[in-house]
């Protein structure tokens, strides 16, 4: 059964990236598109908590920083989500409504991306001057709430049906 | 804030794949990076898949691109017109044959201006502006003879260069991106510089051209074509890049700033075409500088 779940998630985390990259990326608003693995990690660790939430998002940004067409260190995304993933996952029981849940997700978007973003200052890999960035940021925290608005619903209850009955990894 | 989770409530975990990642970094930040042959594993499994779901989405993509705003939608009769008129000219003189390649036409036109063979390609995945990377995937790989550090182009310019290549696809870094750099000459007077990117694509996409020779100025409107490092370098000689803008000086700097309008729309690129070596084999026909595709 364990193996099991881990299959799913596995395949829900490589499903979020490959629509983010090769559907969402081609109706990106100034190339800013939706992140759907970010959504993702988010509702995983609002059903199951930080730690869960924490190896899902190491899952997750790992995917992102090796799938193609990614260029920038690998580990940046993944740092960025394992803080997200936790973070949401100390949420649990203040998020539990859907405005609530949606709320997480452009919280999440914000840290995430600007945790990125300093990555990329500090490691001079592929950074943007600061005001750049920032716009970058807020458009993408925009668009994630828009797209957690439309994914939450089916994504919430997946992870609860997913998890084992006592609810502990 | 009331804290009910039980235990350490994760921050072993947090601080356990923080490590992990920061690891990660350093290990990919060496020169011959481990890191590599995973990132060809992942690119391998991926890629392909990629490949389909863009192929899936294709007819809806062109749905949504109809959607867009009004004074896009002005610009955009505008430019339909203007090819409109250039395709029924094309159709009164060209071949049946040439005709059923339409698509194709633009990419046979830059083989012919430059006289280099081409492998075309599509673009089947876009990474996001949250990435700060400005590069996409296309599905020509090493079957197809597509190697890293090969020349990207579409009908319009230069487009980038590749950085990665798996089997069935590559990766392909923009001009416009912010690690971008491009040796860049001067339509008028020839004279040579260095091209950035700024790291934004679409309609504010632009590029920096830093001058080489302090006292030249460029002038407005004069085109800028890549300088070329031979055929093996990663970008040929003599392709377009766009059109001078705007040009100014500052007092830190002695020499001359430009700022390059390119002549691709990096946020609606489709079809391009990799510069590769005549007589390539791969996995598709080639488009020759003769205007054949064989």
């Amino acid at each position: 059964m364990i193996l099991l779940r881990g299959l799913a998630l596995t395949g829900l985390v490589v499903v979020a990236v490959v629509l983010q990259t090769a559907v969402l990326g081609q109706v990106a608003v100034d190339g800013v598109a939706p992140d759907v693995a970010l959504v993702l990690v988010i509702a995983a660790a609002l059903v199951r908590g930080p730690e869960f939430g924490a190896c899902v998002g190491f899952l997750a940004g790992l995917l992102v920083d090796l799938a193609p067409p990614a260029d920038h260190l690998v580990g940046r995304w993944a740092l960025a989500l394992v803080v997200v993933g936790f973070l949401a996952g100390r949420l649990r029981h203040e998020a539990g409504s859907p405005v609530g849940a949606v709320l997480a997700v452009a919280a999440g978007s914000f840290i995430g991306t600007s945790i990125f973003a300093l990555s990329g200052l500090v490691l001079h890999d592929r950074a943007m001057p600061v005001g750049a960035m920032g716009q970058v940021i807020l458009l993408g925290v925009f668009l994630d709430v828009v797209i957690a608005a439309l994914l939450l619903p089916g994504l919430l209850p997946l992870f609860r049906r997913l998890s084992p009955p006592q609810a502990i990894l | 804030m009331p804290k009910r989770d039980h235990g350490t409530g994760g921050v072993g975990a947090l601080v356990l794949l923080v490590l992990a990642s920061l690891a990660l970094i350093t290990l990919d930040a060496r020169n011959s990076s481990p890191v590599d042959p995973v990132r060809d594993a992942v690119g391998t499994a991926v890629g392909p898949v990629e490949a389909g779901a863009a192929t899936a989405v294709r007819p809806f993509k062109e749905v949504a691109r109809s959607l867009g705003s009004n004074r896009d939608l002005r610009h955009d009769v505008a430019t339909l017109e203007a090819q409109n008129s250039d395709l029924r000219s094309q159709l009164a003189t060209t071949s049946t044959d040439r005709n059923r390649l339409a698509e194709y036409d633009g990419l046979v036109r830059t083989a012919r201006d430059t006289g280099y063979a081409l492998v075309p390609a599509r673009v089947v995945g876009i990474g996001p502006a949250q990435s700060f990377t400005r590069a996409v995937t296309i599905d020509a790989g090493t079957d197809a003879g597509v190697k890293p550090d090969s020349t990207v182009v579409n009908a319009d310019g230069l487009v980038g260069r590749v950085v990665r290549a798996s089997r069935s696809t590559a990766t392909v870094l923009l001009i416009v991106d912010s690690d971008s750099v491009v040796g860049g000459r001067l339509g008028s007077t020839l004279k040579i510089g260095f091209i950035e990117g700024r790291g934004a694509v679409g309609g504010k996409a632009r590029l920096d051209l830093d001058l080489v020779d302090d006292a030249a100025t460029p002038a407005r409107k004069d085109v800028v074509v890549s300088w070329g490092s031979g055929t093996g370098g990663p970008y040929v000689a003599g392709i377009p890049i766009g059109r001078i803008e705007s040009v100014y000086s500052t007092p830190q700097q002695l020499s001359k700033q430009a700022v390059i309008d390119p002549f691709v729309d990096f946020s609606a690129l489709d079809l391009v075409g990799v510069v590769v070596p005549r007589g390539t084999h791969g996995d598709r026909k080639l488009i020759h500088a003769d205007g054949e595709i064989k």
